[in-house]
């Protein structure tokens, strides 16, 4: 406790020192008078790039954005930037901005799917959107309309579609790219903790011993965190340690002092090793005491497949899928244990040569004992952990055991802080669940998590995987904090907030990003719409949906600033608002809540996507979609009309009267002598000089209220006393952000730790106990008991305010290097690109830095193969290939037998490449392993 | 990845073989060419050349290491180029040299201007292209348009160079004004770099605060006067040293002149 309390004086004086050198704040007339000799505009804003929420400052002149500089003020970056951050004054204004709905037409001027795209107004737009929509609802009901959201929506976007997908079409086919980012994270925090979201924050960074970087690029995906890594190892050399965990060197390494090469899927293995060495070499580290007052242990099934078709669906049996790709995919069915994973299943009842059938991926699990847990880490010796997971074969064995061992040594080491972080090589894993849990079972032991300068850490990729997608929950399964659209309690709270009738939400999520791609082959799936993502670049098995898309009776819909690949394949294009051409708000990997506002009006006739949705829900009345709803498999969606009516609704009144432009919404004024309002831009509440043609065709006036403001505060009431409280939104336009929850005006720092998360506190104090931490979350907080294998007294126990360390084995991929695809694939991204490059490649600076995507490989397997550096090579997996040049000394170096692709390049487009092979339990596909092989063209 | 060469640059470096061979240009051409000999200094040359003054009395501008060179690095310099007429060069800028393991443009010259030995090396008693020994400049750094230099998190010529930690690394340092992050600063070694401009190319400011330059340019040369006591390898520099006798306006005079000029001193 001591040395908490010492670790948070020194972080705060650190802080105040620092904003003592760096911060001078001119005074208030000093202010004035340089803004009233400029002829620009500074306003605070979040970068748009990744999770690392870096602040940024704006300069506007002439209604364009003309500069960018890092916010001295904001905790996170301090005035920094990365190289993506230093340009975002330039990524709106690439030369081909979509400017004008395109639409696919004939000669005729007709809707055609083979025809050529042709501008429309926003109003003809609409009208196609609408006939689609109700053609899609009359063929499959609710589930026959999906939405492709984002980590990249604003709050307020995220808000507005996930209330009209889910509370008027009641279609829960709403799912985020961040299902492609972190869903396995969410998943392990949900398992683990109950609730959603890191235990820390990044101020860890500065006061650990110990940076493990498991899957994590963090140099080059995370860079403004990576430095502040860098100061902390610069600070202290000797007693910080970094040690960067991967399948290939990449820059990460450089400030490495140990790097450990493991062959794909064994972090698994490396888990369990360290929590053996734990157990069995160590049992003195373990804090029996934090253990007993706030652990449980618990199992699961093993056989849950691996998230790929399973047999029996229809574009299985239509024969879409060939005999190659069919021979990874009937391992979802069954598979035969290894002699590899053998040992590690063992304790679950398998042996080499069984044939394990799977079932399809469920959530379940229940307590077991430690002593079962303790049988299942048995297996996890150095010897057969260093045999199985040693990934570059130049490597001595003994030195890959010395490696091994030194890191469950500085992980055991009494006295020393360590914080695992990890991103995509943890989370987009066909175990990326289990993976994930794995990770807190160690800092558990050791009680080192949910402490300043401990804990196990999931770094986000995208800007608002955390803000939006997760604490909106623009997910299938999800509803604003926490809530599950399962759970009818959960239900009939949202219900109750959203004013519309009990038993209008429905209740069966289960399109998840792959599966709404599955379901548009499949024929399920009508109408899509691609909001702020690109998925048909970003996602595995691409061909499969591109087909789906351009070939089959449906429609597409791509809202986007740029014309990236899923505008390509789409039916109607809808020009976007980009970044600050609206009011937003992102939430950052350590839930810091920033806000910005509207800087300039969008380019052309660019319109958000708040306001898209706004406009698509005039054109639905209750009659249109809260009458009876078929859902698959026979249940149907009750016909609430009656009820509506009770509300005081009628059967012509449109979801945009209830949902949006109510009595809460009107409420909240546009007043032209706010102080957050004033002086600025407000397309969607006030229009604008534009005058832009709505849905309409008349000029768009605005919707008369601050439809910005209403958005976040609803959104913001369902967490406010339920341990996700966001501060009122004019605070977010005072400050640089906060981390949530934010209590009596304070953020949170280290959250279950009662003494610095008052959520932890009340609760400990509430259960009458005098416990260190309280692990608060709700969610399946009561289990059944049993053993390793099985459930063996049903009924469930409560675990109010405990965590789960769980006993989670190796198990291999579904698809792994053979004679026919020798080599492992893994993708990722570049520093310089921002996922699929629509925005990136647009800037001519970064698309002169890294023109075009590599194929790295080993020097010895290109030589073997006939390649010199700089030639064209295929790279060929079961489902598709790409031409890729080859570099051999790149910032990627892959030990033997592995090649890594970066995805941003439309023309290296790797995921034709890709499996589309999930966790069955997150729905997160695995992008980081697959079987190819590589040729010379 | 072999490229066709460009219509007009291939009748371009037809004629000027034809051109060059007969000594049948014009006069204007020619003036051109004199001017442009005296900028010189800055042009890069492709892997191998002799020193400039030996590369120029060699180079026959056949443009054959040009049509060999599969990126279009090199080109033949043209009139108004401010370069020497016919003769190969390459601005990183626009396209740098990429290294390419096999050095293409080595082998077919036919004169020696560029020197294969310059750029092999014996490995396992085999002559092999080694892309390390390459020599066509230095990359320097400008500290105070490179951006990494002021605590952004750069380092895109540190990622695009092909011999990453040896001809680039990163020098890490506190950056006292955030309190909280680290410099990663860009800094070249000036023995390892070859001059390839991959980091001028990849540079992302306005103009490259990253850029190549010819090593006679670019280098300073310390006197061989002092070795480095820290350094075996430095006492290479002794080979051609030898004692001079030293000269400044105070030791001009002979010892006995000046002692027997002694008219200022009271």
């Amino acid at each position: 406790m001591a040395m908490e309390r010492r670790d948070f004086l020194k972080s705060a004086a650190a802080a105040s020192a620092a904003s003592a050198i760096g911060m001078s704040i001119p005074t208030e007339a000093q202010a004035k008078a340089d803004a009233a000799q400029s002829d620009w505009r500074w306003d605070k804003a979040a970068c748009r790039f990744c999770g690392t929420g870096c602040g940024i400052m704006l300069a506007t002149k002439d209604e364009r954005i003309v500069a960018v500089k890092g916010d001295p003020a904001a905790p996170v970056n301090r005035g920094l930037n990365c190289i993506k951050g230093y340009f975002n004054a330039k990524i709106m204004y690439g030369a081909d901005r979509l400017t004008q709905p395109l639409l696919r037409m004939n000669s005729k001027g007709e809707f055609d799917k083979k025809g050529k795209f042709a501008p429309v107004s926003w109003e003809r737009a609409f009208d196609e959107m609408e006939v689609n929509i109700k053609k899609a609802l009359k063929a499959s009901g609710p589930e026959g309309v999906g939405v492709f959201a984002s980590g990249q929506y604003t709050v307020m976007e995220g808000y507005a579609a996930q209330k009209m997908m889910k509370g008027g079409f009641r279609s829960n086919a709403i799912d985020p790219n961040a299902r492609h980012c972190m869903a396995s994270a969410v998943v392990g925090f949900y398992q683990t903790f109950g609730i959603d979201e890191p235990s820390g924050c990044y101020d860890d960074i500065e006061l650990t011993d110990t940076i493990v970087s498991w899957g994590s690029n963090m140099a080059e995906m995370h860079p403004i965190l990576w430095s502040r890594v860098t100061d902390r190892k610069l600070t202290d050399p000797d007693r910080v340690k970094v040690i960067n965990m991967s399948t290939y060197r990449h820059r990460t390494s450089d400030l490495a002092d140990i790097e450990i090469i493991f062959s794909p899927n064994t972090d698994l293995a490396l888990w369990n090793y360290i929590a053996r060495e734990i157990v069995y070499n160590n049992p003195e580290s373990i804090d029996w005491d934090f253990v007993k007052k706030h652990i449980i242990f618990a199992s699961q099934p093993v056989n849950i497949g691996y998230g790929l078709r399973r047999a029996g669906e229809k574009s299985l049996k239509d024969g879409k899928y060939t005999a190659l790709e069919m021979e990874t995919i009937d391992k979802e069915m069954q598979k035969v244990v290894s002699e590899k994973e053998a040992p590690a299943l063992q304790p679950f009842g398998y042996k080499a040569g069984d044939v394990m059938k799977n079932n399809p991926g469920s959530l379940a699990h229940w307590e077991i004992e430690f002593d079962e847990y303790k049988k299942f880490l048995d297996p996890y010796t150095l010897d057969y952990v260093a045999e199985i997971s040693k990934g570059d074969p130049n490597e001595s064995i003994e030195s890959f055991q010395a490696k091994l061992q030194t890191l469950a040594d500085l992980y055991i080491e009494k006295g020393r802080k360590v914080v695992s972080f990890w991103t995509m090589g943890m989370n987009q894993h066909t175990r990326g669940t289990w993976v994930n849990t794995l990770s807190y079972n160690v800092h558990f032991l050791l009680n080192k998590q949910a402490r300043p300068g401990s804990g196990a850490f999931s770094l986000t990729g995208q800007p608002s995987a955390c803000g939006t997608a997760r604490e909106v929950g623009t997910f299938c399964h999800r509803l604003p904090a926490d809530m599950m659209v399962k759970n009818p309690k959960h239900r009939a709270i949202t219900e109750k907030a959203w004013k519309i009738p009990d038993g209008t939400l429905n209740p069966v999520g289960n399109q998840h990003i792959m599966k709404i791609h599955r379901d548009i082959e499949d024929g399920v799936v009508k109408f899509a719409w691609v909001n702020v993502c690109n998925p048909y670049q970003d996602t595995a098995s691409a061909s499969h949906w591109i087909k789906a898309a351009r070939e089959m009776d449906n429609f597409i819909v791509t809202s986007d600033g740029y014309p990236g690949i899923s505008a390509k394949v789409s039916d109607l294009i809808l020009p976007s608002a980009m970044i600050y051409e609206k009011w937003g708000a992102y939430g950052n990997a350590e839930r810091r809540t920033q806000h910005w506002r509207q800087q300039v009006l969008p380019v052309g006739d660019a319109m958000s996507d708040t306001w898209q949705w706004i406009e698509l829900s005039k054109r639905f009345t209750v009659k249109d979609v809260w009458g009876e709803q078929p859902l698959r498999g026979n249940k149907k969606l009750p016909d609430v009309i009656a009820k509506a009516k009770a509300m005081g609704y009628n059967e012509d009144t449109t979801m945009y009267e209830i949902l949006f432009a109510n009595e809460r919404a009107k409420s909240y004024k546009v007043d032209l002598n706010d102080d957050i309002q004033a002086g600025y831009d407000d397309s969607e509440s006030r229009g604008d000089s534009r005058n832009v043609v709505g849905s309409d065709g008349k000029v768009f006036k605005g919707y008369g209220f601050f439809i910005h403001k209403y958005l976040f505060e609803e959104y913001a009431d369902f967490g406010r006393g339920h341990a996700h409280d966001l501060a009122p939104f004019d605070v977010y336009h005072k400050v640089r952000g906060l981390k949530w929850p934010v209590v009596d005006g304070k953020e949170t720092q280290w959250r279950f730790n009662v003494k610095y998360d008052p959520y932890a506190a009340k609760a400990n104090k509430d259960a009458g106990t005098n416990n260190s931490h309280a692990f608060y979350g709700k969610l399946a907080k009561a289990l059944p008991h049993g053993d390793l294998k099985g459930v063996k007294d049903p009924a469930k126990k409560s675990l109010a305010n405990k965590a789960k360390i769980f006993a989670r084995p190796y198990m291999d991929p579904p698809e792994m290097p053979d004679k026919a695809y020798p080599l492992w694939l893994s993708t990722g991204r570049v520093l310089e690109h921002w996922h699929s490059g629509t925005m990136t490649m647009r800037v001519p600076e970064l698309y002169r830095a890294v023109p075009e995507a590599l194929c790295y490989m080993h020097p010895a397997d290109a030589k073997g193969l006939g390649l010199k550096r700089g030639d064209l090579a295929w790279v060929d997996s079961r489902r598709g290939q790409v031409k890729a040049r080859v570099e051999t000394r790149g910032r990627n170096r892959p030990p033997q037998g592995l090649v890594f692709v970066p995805w941003f390049d439309e023309k290296v487009f790797i995921n034709k490449v890709c499996l589309d092979a999930t966790c069955p339990q997150s729905k997160q596909t695995d992008f980081k392993k697959c079987a190819v092989k590589v040729t010379k063209v | 990845m072999k490229k066709e060469l460009p219509n007009d640059r291939r009748k371009f470096i037809l004629s000027m073989a034809r051109g060059v061979g007969l000594s049948a240009m014009g006069a204007l051409i020619w003036s051109a060419y004199v001017d442009e000999v005296k900028a010189a200094p800055l042009i890069l040359r492709p892997p191998g050349a002799l020193d400039e003054p030996d590369f120029l009395k060699t180079c026959i501008k056949c443009g054959l290491c040009v049509e060999a060179c599969p990126y279009d690095t090199l080109i033949l310099a043209q009139p108004g180029d401010n370069n020497p007429i016919g003769t190969p060069f390459f601005v990183p800028r626009d396209v740098p040299c990429y290294m390419c393991d096999d050095i293409p443009c080595v082998p077919v010259c036919p004169t020696g201007a560029l020197v294969q030995d310059s750029v092999t090396s014996e490995i396992e008693g085999e002559l092999t292209w080694d892309i390390t020994k390459m020599d066509m400049g230095l990359a320097v750094v400008d500290a105070e348009s490179c951006i990494a230099f002021w605590g952004i998190q750069c380092d895109a010529c540190y990622r695009a160079c092909p011999l990453m930690d040896v001809a680039i690394s990163l020098q890490y340092d506190k950056n006292e004004r955030t309190g909280k992050h680290a410099f990663l600063k860009p800094v070249v070694h000036a023995d390892a770099c070859t001059g390839c401009g991959l980091c001028e190319r990849a540079c992302v400011t306005k103009k490259a605060a990253i850029y190549v330059l010819p090593n006679e340019v670019a280098l300073g040369e310390v006197g061989d006067h002092y070795i480095k006591g820290w350094d075996k390898a430095d006492e290479a520099r002794l080979k051609d040293a030898k004692g001079e006798t030293t000269v400044t306006d105070r030791s001009n005079r002979s010892a006995v002149d000046s002692l027997n000029d002694a008219e200022d001193l009271y």
